[in-house]
């Protein structure tokens, strides 16, 4: 029975994007429904350091497809190769990342296969597999089965943990560039407008301090000194971002990132069904919020009914007094 | 420029948390709940408007917007909702829910789009009920066409577009020959996100979606609307995903008011011990 491939993902600086490991924990908990094994396929212009670093994993093969034209990212020269090395597959896995949900879907058409997005998780039943998915923002999960060949899915990393190196040194193996289609002379990549920031990444960190409309202008200047105190990372509500005062790739949300850290603070933000999509898995969640009312109150273990003008600068000092 | 738009009806995303589940636990009830516009989908409608306008003059299409759905006969309401909005021509799929997941809707686009041969096709980036987020990269596989997905500007350029897209970590720009596939994210309808090349640069649009006055709503009566069906353009359609359970995610009750920071540091590090 052919087996799970898992596709890797590059980030900037030549490393194996963190997310990856979720889309391989995805795969080690299917495989017992699909022969056992999984491989993992990474692409990319220079791909052998992220490959070396892939095959302490447990993966029967490391799979690695090096070209100029891979350089940059973009499905159309992507999905022709993983679709080629997929079809010798029975399920073909990436994490959700915003790459993954590009180019997974690009690979599934290809191969006429059924997909499953954003997946919280898999379910093995004798030779079959079941994805269970957030829907409704996140108000019901459905378990759904996938009658092609081929299933292609995505996994959503707050549900799984990064997989732990497992020792071993799997066999890696260079597999051809296919050519791509006309699409993929008609894109370029023109720029990459990256958000530089010191503190960690949204969907890895422990600690999230979130801001909402309320902050205004004073986002960053009311956030910064907090997060810093907590080592959290910095997210937004999506009233936020449209309004300018943090960029787009802070929202979290349904439609945003979609988080679980151990601690997740809620500050000037009302709650929003869309908004509780993308955090209610978080271990524990504190609101700051001067409406009494708001329904974030409905979901946090500690709400503070106060203006947060007042209330996160005393935290933050109050953090820093007893934690220096 | 001629754009095809997809739109999907789904029931109020506003108060998702009102859907049920059947006590058998294999449908999701949505009784009581409006249907409504993938808001997704709407932003891609002001978007295709702006790209087929000189933002000064909204009123003269310089191009055409063909809204189609997929859905049964109810779901025309959307697609007059369109037409009024400024859409010129509508075409409906018949098709009943349950008969059609992401590929099937990719394949039946795919098919109309071999008739009406737009220069660009817009999508939502996500049906907000689902919430899968594949059928505008579906469909650009299948028509061998480049994608520009999760869109938060576009400028139009000569036979071309240039996107940003929000991606994690930034905003990544891509320049895609028509025709094309993009699916749009929330800012696209900022005030200064799209740019045909009619409209100048300086020119900024009203937050948000446009709405239709009174008398285009009356008007929208009388635009084209053509029914297909979904055996027409995907003959021998079967359904590749399939439903088998439905569950409510565990339930977050409310937890304790805090007096002041002290209780709460004091909470976070003694109780929850999560600093
Ligand atoms: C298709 C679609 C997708 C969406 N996706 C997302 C998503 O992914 N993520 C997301 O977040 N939203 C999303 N939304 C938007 C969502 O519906 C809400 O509009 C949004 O979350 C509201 O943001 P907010 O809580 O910051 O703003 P508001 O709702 O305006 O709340 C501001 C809060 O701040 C409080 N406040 C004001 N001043 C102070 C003060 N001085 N001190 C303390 N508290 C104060 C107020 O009491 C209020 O509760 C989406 C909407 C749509 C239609
Ligand atoms: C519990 C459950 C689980 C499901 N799981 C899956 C699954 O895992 N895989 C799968 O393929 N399908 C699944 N479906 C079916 C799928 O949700 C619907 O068939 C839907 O029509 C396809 O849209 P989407 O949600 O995949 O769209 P998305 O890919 O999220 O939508 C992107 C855009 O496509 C356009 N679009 C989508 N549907 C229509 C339509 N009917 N008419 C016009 N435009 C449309 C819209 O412009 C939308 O913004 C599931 C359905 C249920 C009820």
């Amino acid at each position: 029975m052919p087996h799970a491939l898992v596709v890797a993902e590059i980030a900037e600086d030549g490393k194996v994007k963190k997310a990856t490991l979720a889309a391989v924990s995805f795969a080690k908990k299917a495989r017992p429904a699909v022969g056992g094994s999984f491989s993992i396929l990474v692409l990319g212009g220079s791909a052998r350091a992220a490959a070396a670093e892939l095959a302490g994993y447990g993966a029967a093969k490391v799979l690695v497809c090096e070209d100029p034209s891979l350089a940059k990212y973009t499905a159309e020269h992507y999905a022709p190769t993983v679709a080629e090395v997929g079809k010798t597959f029975s399920l073909v896995v990436a994490t959700a990342t915003s790459e993954g949900k590009d180019l997974m879907p690009r690979v599934a058409a290809r191969l006429d296969a059924a997909y499953a997005g954003d997946c919280a998780d898999v379910l093995v039943d004798g030779t079959s597999l079941r994805y269970k998915r957030p829907m409704y923002a996140g108000n019901a999960f459905g378990t759904v089965e996938l009658t092609t060949p081929i299933h292609v899915a995505t996994a959503r990393q707050s549900e799984f943990d990064p997989a732990a190196p497992s020792g071993g040194s799997s066999p890696i193996e260079a597999v051809p560039k296919v050519a791509p289609g006309a699409a993929a002379s008609r894109v370029e990549v023109v720029s990459l407008e990256a958000v530089k920031s010191e503190r960690p990444e949204l969907t890895e960190a422990r600690v999230v301090v979130s801001g909402g409309r309320a902050l205004k202008e004073q986002f960053f200047q009311v956030l910064e000194p907090l997060a810093q105190a907590l080592g959290a990372a910095i997210g937004a509500s999506r009233a936020a971002v449209d309004a300018g005062y943090a960029p787009g790739d802070y929202q979290v949300g349904q439609t945003g990132k979609i988080v679980a850290p151990e601690l997740y603070v809620a500050i000037g933000i009302s709650g929003a069904i869309q908004h509780i999509a993308g955090m209610k898995s978080s271990k524990v969640i504190v609101a700051i919020n001067k409406d009494a009312e708001a329904p974030i109150f409905q979901i946090a273990d500690y709400g503070l009914v106060a203006d947060l003008f007042q209330a996160v600068p005393a935290l933050t000092a109050e953090l820093k007094k007893r934690k220096p | 420029m001629k754009v095809l738009v997809s739109l999907k009806r789904v029931s109020d995303p506003d108060n998702a948390n009102k859907i049920k589940i059947a006590a058998s636990g294999n449908a999701v009830d949505t009784a009581g709940l409006e249907w409504k516009t993938n808001p997704f989908d709407e932003y891609a409608l002001e978007a295709a408007l702006r790209l087929t306008e000189n933002g000064k003059a909204p009123k003269l299409r310089l191009g055409e917007v063909v809204v189609v759905t997929l859905g049964p006969k109810e779901c025309e309401q959307t697609l007059r909702a369109a037409l009024a909005t400024g859409a010129d021509r509508a075409i409906r799929v018949d098709a009943t829910d349950d008969a059609l997941d992401g590929r099937l809707v990719a394949l039946a686009l795919k098919n109309l789009v071999g008739t009406e041969k737009p220069d660009l096709v817009l999508l939502g980036k996500q049906a907000v009920d689902g919430d899968s987020n594949q059928v505008g990269q579906r469909l650009a596989e299948l028509l061998d066409w480049p994608q520009a997905t999760f869109a938060a500007t576009i400028r139009e350029e000569a036979g071309a577009l240039l996107v940003g897209r929000e991606v994690d970590g930034g905003v990544l720009t891509l320049r895609v020959k028509l025709p094309a596939v993009v699916t749009v994210d929330l800012r696209i309808v900022s005030p200064t996100s799209v740019y045909s090349a009619h409209t100048e640069a300086a020119h900024k649009y009203a937050e948000g979606v446009r709405f239709a006055p009174l008398p285009a709503i009356m008007a929208a009566k009388k635009k084209p609307l053509d029914t297909k069906t979904l055996a027409e353009l995907v003959p021998g359609a079967a359904l590749s995903t399939r439903a088998l359970k439905f569950e409510k995610p565990a339930a977050r009750s409310a937890g304790i008011k805090v007096k002041d920071v002290s209780e709460l540091v004091d909470k976070l590090m003694n109780v929850s011990k999560v600093l």
